[in-house]
């Protein structure tokens, strides 16, 4: 028996791009393969759902009966449950469908009878069970989940840095995507973690790590609609990647609203 | 009659996305052989509709971590079609430069990380790092490599940000370019060793009749263009696929099954390899020629050996495109939004993409279709399945033949996350 401590990567809906800041951490994937044991990471190889673990990573939204009922099992087995990325912290992309009207969305497509069934919503994992840290981007950031992984070893809470894209772009000396390209830049309400890639490679942001501390969504909305967006072009703004963190979810659905008389 | 005996791989792993496979055998005989695919639908056609059409390339990315450039490079072709766009030499060098590091990146995750373990005898990279670091360390370093290229030209390797409709938004600087092909081509002897390698893996032996298909271009190895031809002579553009293949539910799968003129067919490295052999640089067929294995294969295995064949390949043409690359003029061309049908058809790491989007005058989304590679394969892992296990024999012990069993899916480096993004489904409400 080993003393090592015990981590598993579990996969809910997604598209795997956030276990990869595993598989693609070369080196540093065999040292932490060293240091812990991976007991549950189907991808890679291991398979135990069920085993007890220190440390679990989950990727991927919830959107099937059999999903949530997973995650309250794994939540029982893993003394630290975090989740990876924009899918399980905010919903991802398939939780659009939430805005949908279901049945529109669903009727056009032919049903067969034995297919899996599906729930109508995506869910962040927060709205299941109770999670211990939750780590953003579209993918996340794999030196932020390494170095998540070295502060749960060492029993301490990771930091994960809440302020804006902004102030990275102005660290890194971006010229501001708004300002200077009169173009719409979500940086001004979104969460860092990213060093500001968008604007440094000449476009705005599309807020794949989701709001920021108090991200003043409101004053921010006007300031697109100063740019010339309509009140729902800002609203596919806030409900792209993250749309189900709170701030975001209830900002799109604002703008949504005053846009029908 | 006796009573059937059920094998069942309730979880396939090292396979991207979620599967399971269920094996029924009565009286020494398969009776029913099903790779079910529940990866959750995440209906990626359905929220397109009504987004206009400068969100398709950061949305698409999303189906796939593993090959996001891919959609990226198959939806730009599709909407450049559509507003009637031709890109500069120079950038469609960049792209192609940029998608072959995709392919270096998935390849070689899936030689090292995936498919190897398993003719070794491992069950996981780390377990088999213990004896074969060598071989293990060049693996994680070639895809090291296809990342960082990634990272270079996008920001990130996974859902790179700088690909838009009529170019980049951000060029590479030269030195940017030059510090990297310093690397690239110090890392051409350990992409020969590996393929060399690939060819002593322990591979099972076997022969299957299937058509293969791929695309095909006149001058290159294709990636990012080409017509879809196939083993029996089909020769099609993008927009007359539908013609041709057809997707057929099958019901216990949320993934469609697509048949080429109602037959189960092949994409990804060993049909693109089986029908564009002639177009390997010659430094690429000399080292494959030096293995003694021969393309054209029938050998579903052989799929191993042309995916190292593909990063050897990669690095070569990555060192062509970019050792002489002069930036243009203007990162990406002007164009005007205006509706119409698009199609798109690129070489993703695992065989052909297809997608056809319509828009409105407007450019927002009225409907979108996406084929993925794993779609397509599909029934011919089953097909495959079907003859292989028998010849393996279907006597031998559950986890011997579960063993093997997982052994030929994976071969085809099955991308069930692709797989299911237009699934129809049946919808249970959350109480
Ligand atoms: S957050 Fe983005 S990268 Fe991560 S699994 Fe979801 S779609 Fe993929
Ligand atoms: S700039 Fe915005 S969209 Fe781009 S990577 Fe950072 S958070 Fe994501």
């Amino acid at each position: 028996m080993s003393a090592k401590p015990r981590i598993a990567v579990h996969k809910f809906a997604s598209c795997d791009g956030c276990q990869l800041a595993f598989l693609n951490a070369g080196e540093d994937l065999l040292t932490l393969a060293e240091l812990v044991e991976i007991v549950h990471f189907p991808e890679a190889g291991p398979l135990d759902p069920a085993a007890k673990v220190d440390l679990a990573f989950v990727e991927g939204s919830v959107s099937t009966p059999e999903e949530a009922e997973r995650i309250r099992a794994i939540r029982r087995h893993s003394r630290v449950l975090a989740t990876l990325g924009a899918c399980a912290t905010a919903g991802g992309l398939q939780a659009l469908r939430n805005f949908a009207n279901a049945g529109e969305w669903l009727a056009g497509v032919y049903a067969t009878p034995e297919t899996v069934a599906a729930l109508d919503t995506a869910t962040p994992i927060r709205e299941h069970v109770k999670v211990d840290f939750e780590l953003w981007g579209c993918p996340v950031n794999g030196e932020q989940v390494l170095q998540a992984v070295r502060d749960v070893l060492f029993g301490v809470s990771p930091a994960i840095p809440d302020e804006k894209v902004c102030l990275d772009c102005k660290r890194r000396g971006n010229p501001c995507v708004l300002v200077t390209r009169g173009e719409p830049c979500m940086g001004p309400v979104t969460r860092t973690g990213c060093g500001a890639l968008c604007p440094a490679m000449n476009r705005g942001c599309y807020a794949c790590f989701g709001p920021a501390e108090n991200p003043n969504t409101a004053a921010f909305a006007n300031r697109l609609e100063g740019l010339g967006l309509l009140p729902d072009e800002v609203a596919r703004r806030y409900h792209f990647i993250t749309s189900q963190a709170p701030a975001f979810r209830a900002a799109g659905k604002k703008e949504a609203k005053d846009e029908t008389p | 009659m006796t009573d059937p005996r059920r094998i069942q791989v309730p979880v396939l792993t090292r396979v991207e996305g979620e599967g399971a496979l269920d094996l029924r055998i009565r009286d020494g005989e398969i009776e029913k052989l099903q790779l079910r695919i529940f990866e959750p639908p995440r209906l990626f056609e359905k929220l397109l509709e009504g987004r206009p059409w400068s969100d398709v390339i950061d949305i698409v990315a999303r189906i796939c971590g593993i090959c996001p450039v891919a959609y990226q490079m198959t939806a730009a072709q599709a909407l450049e079609e559509i507003f009637g766009v031709t890109v500069e030499p120079a950038i469609a060098e960049l792209r192609r430069a940029m998608y072959f590091a995709e392919w270096i990146e998935s390849h070689a995750l899936h030689i090292h990380l995936l498919a190897a373990p398993d003719f070794l005898g491992f069950d996981s990279v780390t377990a088999m790092a213990e004896q074969y670091p060598d071989e293990v360390r060049r693996g994680l370093h070639l895809q090291g490599l296809g990342n960082r290229l990634l990272a270079l030209l996008g920001g990130r390797s996974v859902h790179p940000v700088s690909v838009c409709v009529g170019g980049f938004t951000r060029l590479p600087e030269r030195r940017e370019l030059n510090a990297l092909l310093e690397e690239y081509r110090e890392a051409l002897p350990l992409a020969e060793a590996l393929l060399a390698w690939t060819a002593t893996l322990k591979l099972p032996d076997m022969t299957q009749d299937f058509p293969a298909v791929a695309l095909r271009h006149p001058q290159v190895y294709p990636i990012e263009a080409g017509r879809i031809v196939s083993s029996e002579g089909l020769d099609i553009d993008a927009a007359a696929f539908p013609e041709h293949f057809r997707e057929a539910q099958v019901a216990y799968s949320n993934a469609l099954h697509c048949h080429l003129h109602d037959r189960p067919y092949l994409v990804g490295p060993l049909a693109r390899l089986n029908l564009n052999r002639d177009r390997l640089p010659p430094p690429v067929a000399a080292v494959l020629e030096r293995t003694g294995i021969t393309f054209p294969s029938a050998n579903p295995f052989h799929g191993i050996v042309a995916r190292a064949v593909e990063i050897l390949l990669a690095f070569h043409e990555v060192i062509r495109l970019l050792e002489n690359w002069r930036a243009p003029e203007r990162s990406r061309v002007p164009f005007t939004v205006r509706g119409g049908v698009g199609h798109g058809c690129t070489e993703a790491p695992r065989g052909i993409l297809w997608h056809r989007y319509a828009l409105d005058e407007a450019g927002m989304v009225r409907a979108a279709t996406i084929t993925p590679p794993t779609s397509q394969n599909q029934a011919r892992i089953e097909e495959d399945l079907r003859q292989a296990l028998p010849r393996f024999g279907l006597e031998r012990p559950d986890a011997e033949l579960r063993a093997f069993a997982e052994q030929v899916i994976r071969n085809y480096d099955p991308c069930i996350s692709c797989a299911t993004h237009f699934l129809r489904l049946q919808v249970e409400r959350a109480p």
